[in-house]
């Protein structure tokens, strides 16, 4: 479904990751992980069209040359992002009503998707006419996600889904991912909690310091101690000067 | 070199057969006078003002109502002017130095605004709309300034000095200063550059500037009414700033000399095509500033500049201003954070957070994203105020200090995203850092009495260039370096400013695993000179390699401390970082 | 003074106040959804009446070749179908003016679109190009427009003033004209207006998504772009409206709609460029100022209301921290 050859993304003079390639299949889970500041979130953002980017991008087989979060939403790649990027002033019902935007002006009625992500997300129903600015951190990341649902999202991408969250509400969200998935929605996910990502996924990939360093089967690299060292920095040892 | 600008005072010489041109010469030496105003605040300081104009009906006011009503001198009138649009650019910038960068300019368009409904207005004072008239020549010596051939002189004379002037600010620590308050407040502040009080001290003389240029041109035309000095007036002079390119001194001299011929031409020509009479000039300006906006916004003179021959960089020669590894006893606490506390709206990103900082050590902190790392890092640094708890450097409590107070006291840090200044040169980026170390004023600045103590800081900037092994590079320019060597530029920076206590934001992201070898190498030489060094970082490897000791934090909380091979074992952390056990 | 002289003086206070409160409204919104301060509104809001002027006595006003000249340059910068728009909306402005000379009464909307084109293209045009621009460079750009499109005013309508006939002739009460009865209501229907679009309407709230993050509207698939138009498009209908119904009052030239606007924008800053109902109130605020200095120094009433800048500076001053962000 999406085929990534070669992607570099650049800051200025700093290249954030060099040279990844990987290819997701439809309807499967990839986590990507890594240490923080290897790059994960600028793979997103270099995907997306956000940040400057070389490299291929095919989705369904045709070239995606000048990408937009816009251009790609029209085609089902729907990103979570970290930090949410959420309308806080505006209530929990407009911003998920907001995130089907595009459908509705194509005049689809959102109704029917509303009210599933509010049999996904009991808590989002109970605080709908709350403004989104004052919900908890797990709450704004389940109001991100149901308003990424509300898309209809072919591919669904997310950033560091279990940033600043409780590790009951880390469960609680993956567990909703875990029937995305059984649904048939193909997950892309970006996580530095490789515990919990794996468990997911069907398949891993590491990154760390912007390069590729693994990628396989998710049962084989929870087991691999490459990644608790790549964590944890063990084992290898700068030089003495 | 620079003395070659006195060859504009040949100009009045060859122009002297034409009487039109010199009194188009006069004009550009006044034009010019504003535009080197705007040079100083918008080129240098990032602001911008739309009340030149303002400034100028200041003094040619005050020098009017001095001279015509009251029999004084000129010169009087000159120290009133002068005196008038410091107090205004007092008022409007003591009110506006600390908001957001919009909130400048839009009073200055009301003052404007304001100020020229008044000077039309009071009949009675100003003379209105018709204005004072038979001002008296300026007298020079005896000699009175009553043409254009000899004013001339007097304008080019001044703006030549100007010129100098802003040259020697330009080379200063306080254009350096200004450069990096408009890239980043907070980049400029970590370096002890007070952002509200240099801005206000660049709205002053920007201020002063224009109202000599209103001194000057009441006494050339010996006559003043408000049109001069209307909004659409400071609009040219923006124009011609812009157009001409604020970024440099020559840019800003272009831009008058064009716009003051185009003006009168403009003035002749659009009447004729459109037929009728009236002031259209305006719309020229307006829509030549669209365009450059949004074509050329450098301005003109960028283009041009590309095809003169580079100014030859030099070494500085002058004995350099100490670098001195810290003395002190290893091992003594430098740094101490009690109980910190922070809340960003409902969430509580940092609580309770203590450690302390001893001499010579390498300390990292670390902990998963959205740990707090980064705020803790900004409370001790000062750049947010904490909710709770304290900051203690060298035993003197620093809580609530703002960062350009608590540099001096021997605390420097860097940046996750390197904040250099892409087309200086790498010494004059290191420069920076010595700002705090340096004294000079505007006053000292402007005559040129700084430059001893400019050579000793480039001096300074060398060693410490030479100290992290960047000295071949040092008059390259800075956005030519790879990442790695920009970091390394950044640390040079700080230890330029004779910082005791380094943090280290995030130094090794970006950078390839050479380059953070290197990175290392450094940091551990200078924790053995005694330099005290607290880094942020996420890479464990560079992290677990370097530390003496780790501080790991969680959910806002330090949830372990110790050496890097205890905090690898605990179980804590590892929980922390590879996700719960289930 | 007495009762009635301060009666009348609170009538004219809220009269003009509403005005300049639809301009405040006109010039957060614009600034929070696009970062632009919308200098040229006061130009936008004086070319409504003097066009309607120029049609009721038989003549196609300058403005619209202006306006038409600038849909032409945002027709050449949008890439393929995005140029059928302006080019369309370009061609039935000039249809609908030419049927105008003839039909008086359509003159009204035809001014009242023009602005609104206008408006839409100026941002398409010169603003959108500037691509991650900081609020001072487009603030420098909004000035610059300003004062070319006050120049282009001199051009196309000279330096007199026009009275066009009020919508509604009479008085209701001494110093209360049925117009200015028309404008209370417009104002009050305006401001009901805004907040039903934004408080029901999804296109209102994707409005206000833009301006609150910019990342999250697209990632919904709001364009900032989009947004951008409907603001500026939103802003010029308000001062196009507002200048029809104020110019029978205050009469209309060339010059006058920047100390309209410039008024607004005393209310918009009071309210810190982001908070409407402190700009509506300033804007009262403000109109009451104005009556008061008129009555005892009628020649520095412009002068002195830009005082009150100083206290709404001053507060906001104190609150902030120099080193920001």
């Amino acid at each position: 479904m999406l085929l990534v050859e070669n992607l570099t993304v650049r800051y200025g003079p700093l290249e954030a990751v060099r040279g990844v390639s990987f290819a997701l299949e439809e309807g499967e889970a990839l986590a990507v992980i890594g240490p923080n500041g290897a790059g994960k979130t600028s793979l997103l953002r270099g995907l997306l069209g956000l940040a400057s980017s070389e490299g291929r991008v095919l989705l369904d087989g045709a070239e995606l040359r000048s990408r937009s979060p816009e251009g790609l939403l029209a085609q089902g790649m729907v990103l979570v992002p970290e930090g949410r990027a959420l309308f806080p002033g505006l209530s929990v019902e407009d911003n998920l009503l907001l995130g089907g935007f595009t459908r509705f002006r194509k005049g689809e009625d959102l109704r029917a998707d509303l009210e599933r992500v509010y049999a996904l997300f009991p808590r989002l129903l109970e605080r709908r006419r709350q403004p989104a600015g004052t919900l908890s951190g797990g709450e704004q990341q389940m109001l991100a996600m149901g308003r990424a649902l509300m898309a209809r999202p072919r591919l669904l991408l997310l950033d560091e889904p279990s940033l600043g969250l409780a590790p009951l509400m880390v469960r609680e969200i993956y567990r909703i991912l875990g029937e995305l998935k059984k649904e048939g929605t193909t997950l892309f996910l970006v996580e530095q909690n490789a515990k919990v990502a794996l468990e997911l996924a069907d398949r891993g990939l590491v990154l760390e310091a912007g390069e590729m360093v693994l990628l396989g089967p998710a049962a084989e690299l929870k087991e691999n101690p490459r990644v608790v060292e790549a964590y944890l920095g063990m084992a290898r040892e700068v030089e003495e000067g | 070199m620079r003395y070659l600008w006195f060859a504009l005072l040949l100009l009045p010489l060859l122009l002297a057969p034409f009487p039109f041109y010199l009194t188009l010469l006069n004009f550009f030496a006044l034009s010019a006078l504003v535009a080197l105003s705007l040079y100083v605040l918008t080129g240098l300081g990032g602001m911008t003002s739309f009340a030149q104009a303002a400034f100028m009906g200041m003094g040619a006011y005050a020098t009017a109502l001095l001279t015509v009503k009251g029999g004084f001198s000129p010169w009087l009138g000159l120290l009133l002017g002068l005196a008038l649009s410091f107090l205004l650019a007092l008022v409007l910038g003591g009110l506006t130095v600390r908001l957001k960068g919009h909130f400048l300019p839009l009073s200055t368009i009301a003052w404007q605004v304001a100020l020229y409904i008044l000077a039309g207005n009071l009949v009675g004072l100003t003379g209105g709309h018709t204005g004072l008239t038979d001002l008296p020549p300026l007298l020079l010596l005896g000699l009175p300034l009553d043409n254009t051939f000899r004013y001339a002189f007097l304008g080019l004379f001044l703006l030549v000095l100007s010129v100098l002037a802003l040259q020697n600010l330009r080379e200063s620590r306080l254009g350096r200063a200004l450069l990096a308050l408009r890239g980043d407040a907070l980049a400029a502040a970590s370096f002890g550059v007070d952002p509200a009080g240099l801005r206000l001290k660049a709205f002053l003389l920007a201020g002063v500037m224009a109202g000599l240029a209103g001194f000057l041109y009441a006494h050339f035309l010996r006559f003043v009414n408000p049109t001069p000095f209307s909004l659409e007036a400071s609009i040219k002079y923006l124009v011609m700033a812009v157009a001409g390119g604020v970024g440099a001194i020559p840019g800003v001299l272009l831009g008058a000399a064009l716009f003051t011929g185009l003006e009168d031409w403009l003035k002749d020509l659009l009447p004729l095509l459109l037929g009728r009479q009236g002031n259209y000039e305006t719309i020229a300006y307006g829509l030549v500033l669209a365009a450059i906006l949004i074509l050329a916004p450098r301005g003109l003179w960028p283009l041009l500049a590309r095809y003169l021959p580079q100014k030859e960089g030099r070494l500085p020669q002058e004995a350099p201003l100490p670098l001195k590894p810290p003395s002190g006893a290893r091992g003594e606490v430098v740094l101490e954070a009690q109980g910190l506390r922070k809340a960003f709206g409902g969430l509580l990103a940092v609580s309770g957070v203590s450690f302390t900082l001893r001499r010579g050590e390498i300390l990292a902190l670390i902990g998963p994203n959205g740990a707090g790392k980064t705020t803790v890092f900004n409370l001790i640094t000062g750049a947010i105020l904490p909710d709770g708890g304290r900051v203690f450097l060298f035993g003197r409590e620093i809580t609530g200090l703002p960062p350009y107070r608590i540099h001096p006291l021997g605390l420097g840090r860097t940046f996750q995203h390197p904040h250099l200044f892409p087309e200086l040169s790498v010494l004059e980026n290191v420069a920076l850092g010595t700002y705090a170390r340096t004294r000079a004023g505007f006053p000292q600045v402007l005559l040129g009495l700084h430059r001893k103590e400019e050579g000793r800081a480039l001096a300074l900037a060398y060693q410490a260039l030479k100290r992290v092994g960047l000295e071949s590079l040092a008059l390259e320019k800075a956005e030519r370096l790879p990442a790695g060597q920009q970091r390394l530029l950044e640390i040079a920076r700080v230890l330029a400013s004779g910082a005791e206590v380094l943090l280290l934001d995030e130094p090794g992201a970006g950078l390839r695993a050479g380059e953070k070898r290197e990175l290392a190498h450094l940091l551990r030489s200078l924790s053995r000179e005694g330099y005290t060094i607290l880094i942020v970082d996420h890479d464990m490897d560079l992290i677990m390699g370097l530390a003496d000791r780790v501080v790991v934090m969680n959910y806002g909380e330090k949830i372990a401390e110790g050496t890097p091979m205890e905090v690898q074992r605990n179980p804590l952390v590892r929980a922390a970082y590879l996700g719960e056990v289930a | 003074m007495d009762a009635t002289i301060l009666g009348l003086l609170l009538l004219d206070a809220l009269q003009n106040g509403v005005i300049y409160g639809l301009m405040a409204v006109g010039l957060v919104l614009v600034f929070a959804v696009t970062r632009v301060i919308l200098v040229p509104i006061g130009e936008l809001l004086m070319f409504a009446p003097l066009s309607l002027v120029w049609l009721h006595s038989g003549k196609l006003p300058g403005t619209l070749a202006l306006a038409l000249a600038l849909g032409l340059l945002w027709a050449l910068l949008a890439r393929g179908r995005g140029g059928l728009w302006p080019l369309l909306g370009g061609l039935g402005l000039f249809l609908l003016f030419l049927l105008a000379l003839k039909a008086p009464l359509l003159a009204y909307p035809a001014s009242v679109l023009l602005v609104v084109y206008l408006g839409v293209a100026t941002y398409r045009v010169f603003f959108q190009p500037m691509r991650e621009a900081t609020v001072l460079a487009y603030l420098i750009m909004a000035v610059g427009l300003h004062v070319a499109y006050q120049g282009l005013g001199l051009v196309f309508f000279g330096p007199e003033q026009y009275r066009p006939a009020p919508l509604l002739s009479g008085e209701v009460v001494v110093g209360l004209s049925w117009q200015g009865v028309l404008v209370l209501l417009f104002a009050g229907a305006a401001v009901l207006g805004l907040y039903l679009f934004f408080r029901l309407s999804l296109y209102g709230k994707a409005l206000l998504a833009a301006a609150q993050n910019r990342l999250g509207a697209r990632l919904s698939g709001i364009r900032p772009e989009e947004a951008g138009m409907v603001a500026f498009a939103i802003a010029s209908l308000l001062a196009g409206i507002s200048g029809l119904l104020l110019a029978p009052l205050i009469n209309a030239a060339y010059f006058m709609g920047f100390m309209l606007g410039l008024k607004g924008f005393v209310a918009a800053i009071l309210g810190g460029l982001v908070s409407y109902p402190v700009a509506l109130l300033g804007a009262l605020l403000v109109g009451l100022f104005e009556s008061l200095t008129s009555f005892y120094a009628s020649a520095y009433k412009e002068a002195l209301v830009f005082l009150l800048l100083v206290p709404a500076l001053f507060l906001q001053s104190l609150r902030a921290r120099a080193v920001e962000e």
